[in-house]
């Protein structure tokens, strides 16, 4: 470990410039040029751990789960279960009853509009915030068409965070649901989802946390926080694609209707009638994304290897330098300037379009986010039509807000 | 730097000259044709607006906001296929949408007027609509039957 990074990551007992080695498409050269990865908002990166664990599925142990005698499924089924035990034990779930595989993010606040929404009715509403994900708004939009309930939303302030005081004056005796994000996609704006979630519950109002952007990067503990749902995607956190998980408070799922029918979410079916499987099965209809399920396991034991204690301060040190950095280039202006951030600096450079600087930086081996991040509503807000964003995790380094930053003084000389 | 020389080919001096200082930029006030077109992909917008008599596009601008590939090729477009009849219009609009479709198509010079300049952008598959959209937007501003018609171009996000 040389000294920079020595003191890089200065008490957080992480040394990222080995941890880079475990990350094996880090190593490659892209354009010509190192490659500096600062998108793993959108996707971040997988540790070898990890494609092995899914390589020695396919090549040893694959067979459906839950269906077979033979050996094979055997083993299958209890890799799927011990990764919805591990998954358990990251976000200290207190049942596996409670944790149900999805495709992701996306489809686990889709189960609950599709589910827990059949029992809402007109009139009813649901508030989520302007900082949302299109993935924690669109299919509210879609329930509000379907069954006339309302959506309300919690406006943002110019720094990027939530009206506090607004969202009380949100709340009546009509609300039924509260789904917010803990950590913005697009500002990196870290919510205050302890008094959002207390405010609900104390009316006995139940709620969803959009977990994507917070659980990569900050130990989650969905006991502590009191939330009835926390949906994330195993993609953002070194897992693979196509697998991800709702948690669900057991005393609201098992309440709750199935909302996909097939294999596996039952007990027995005849032309009489059918009996609905237990929980968590009644909502995983078909097989399910078992290598993914395995793979996401395997990211779980790497990060708890790592520590999320340690991932989130080294992150938050590296922030705090990048953003600083960030700063001292003329004519650039952050986006979204909240205290408490996590893993993103979204920022424009004076007159040159966030679709340019993107080109531009690829060409330098630097990999950044342009465009409005799938939350519109935010650009809306601000007024413009993007950003660009870089996002970080514990494998970047300074060396990769350098490379950001020489880039960035490339493109300001051609197009500025 | 041949990063640098690549990034040149891209950004040539005129796309630059152009995305700087559109010509032809503003709303027009004796339009009788327009649209909009989006790019979701990126946010850009763009509106033409189309004076049209006696089967001639005697008049066209642009308004929107956009990168600067999308507004360069927006202004060359309105030097392209102004005085023009609609059908020269309209056969340039397929000539650039068509160049653009084609990756392995080498040979800028079939690409009318400076819309040459823009030819590396084939080189950028993320970067192709960028350089379509005002030409698909003066396409759909065009084909509209009505007086004012405002067709949302809605390009795929791939
Ligand atoms: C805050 C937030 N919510 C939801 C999503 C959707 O996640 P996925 O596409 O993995 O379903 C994302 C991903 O970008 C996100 O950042």
């Amino acid at each position: 470990m040389n000294s920079a990074a020595e003191k890089q990551a200065a008490g957080t007992g992480l040394d990222p410039e080995k941890l880079r080695a475990d990350f094996p498409i880090l190593a490659q050269q892209v354009n010509g040029h190192r490659l500096a990865y600062l998108d793993s908002a959108a996707s971040a990166q997988r540790p070898r751990v990890v494609i092995d664990a899914i390589s020695h599925y396919y090549e040893h142990d694959h067979a459906n789960v839950h269906r077979g005698v033979h050996t094979l499924s055997h083993r299958a089924t209890d890799a799927y279960e011990g990764a919805r035990e591990k998954v358990r034990q990251f976000i200290k779930a207190g049942s596996t009853r409670e944790i149900v595989f999805t495709r992701g993010t996306t489809e686990a606040i889709n189960l609950v509009a599709n589910s827990l929404g059949q029992t809402f009715s007109a009139g009813d509403e649901i508030i989520v915030s302007e900082l949302e994900h299109h993935a924690n708004i669109v299919p509210w939009q879609m329930l509000a068409e379907r069954t006339g309930i309302r959506l309300r939303v919690i406006p943002i302030n110019d720094a990027g965070e939530l009206q506090l005081d607004v969202y009380q004056d949100l709340l009546n005796e009509r609300t039924r649901l509260v789904s917010v994000t803990q950590v913005s996609n697009a500002l990196g704006t870290v919510t205050p989802i302890q008094e959002i979630l207390a405010a609900a519950r104390s009316r006995g109002i139940l709620t969803l946390v959009d977990g994507a952007q917070a659980i990569p990067h900050q130990p989650i503990d969905v006991q502590a926080l009191d939330c009835d749902f926390y949906a994330f995607s195993g993609h953002k956190m070194c897992g693979p694609t196509g697998i991800g998980v709702l948690y669900a408070r057991e005393s609201v799922l098992k309440d709750m209707p199935p909302w996909q029918g097939g294999g596996d979410m039952i007990l027995t079916v005849s032309f009489t009638g059918t009996t609905y499987n237990e929980l968590p099965y009644r909502f995983e209809a078909g097989t399910p994304n078992i290598a993914g399920a395995i793979g996401l396991g395997a990211a779980i034991d790497y990060l708890d290897g790592l520590g999320m204690a340690a991932i989130a301060e080294y992150e938050q040190q590296l922030l705090h330098w990048a953003t600083e950095r960030l700063r001292t280039i003329p004519g650039l202006q952050l986006v979204g300037t909240a205290p408490s951030k996590a893993g993103v600096i979204s920022f424009n450079l004076d007159g040159i379009h966030a679709h340019d600087l993107g080109t531009i930086l690829d060409h330098q081996g630097v990999a950044i986010r342009t465009g409005h991040h799938c939350a519109m509503p935010v650009m809306e807000h601000f007024g413009i039509a993007g950003t660009a964003r870089a996002s970080l995790a514990f494998y970047n380094t300074r060396e990769d807000i350098e490379q950001l930053v020489t880039a960035l003084e490339l493109a300001h000389k051609m197009l500025g | 730097m041949a990063v640098q020389e690549q990034l040149q080919a891209l950004y040539r001096s005129t796309v630059l000259e152009h995305s700087r200082a559109p010509h032809h930029f503003g709303q027009l006030a004796t339009s009788n044709r327009q649209a909009t077109g989006h790019n979701p992909l990126c946010g850009d917008k763009c509106t033409v607006y189309l004076e049209v008599a006696n089967d001639e596009l005697t008049e066209i601008t642009f308004e929107g906001a956009g990168c600067a590939i999308c507004m360069a090729s927006a202004s060359i477009m309105t030097d392209t296929v102004r005085g023009c009849s609609l059908a020269s219009a309209s056969a340039a609009a397929d000539q650039v949408l068509e160049s653009f479709a084609d990756r392995q198509a080498a040979d800028h010079s079939e690409l009318p007027g400076d819309m040459a300049a823009l030819g590396a952008v084939r080189q950028y598959p993320s970067r192709i609509r960028c350089a379509t959209l005002a030409w698909q937007t003066l396409q759909a501003a065009l084909t509209g039957k009505a007086q004012t018609v405002t067709t949302e171009v809605t390009t795929n996000q791939s």
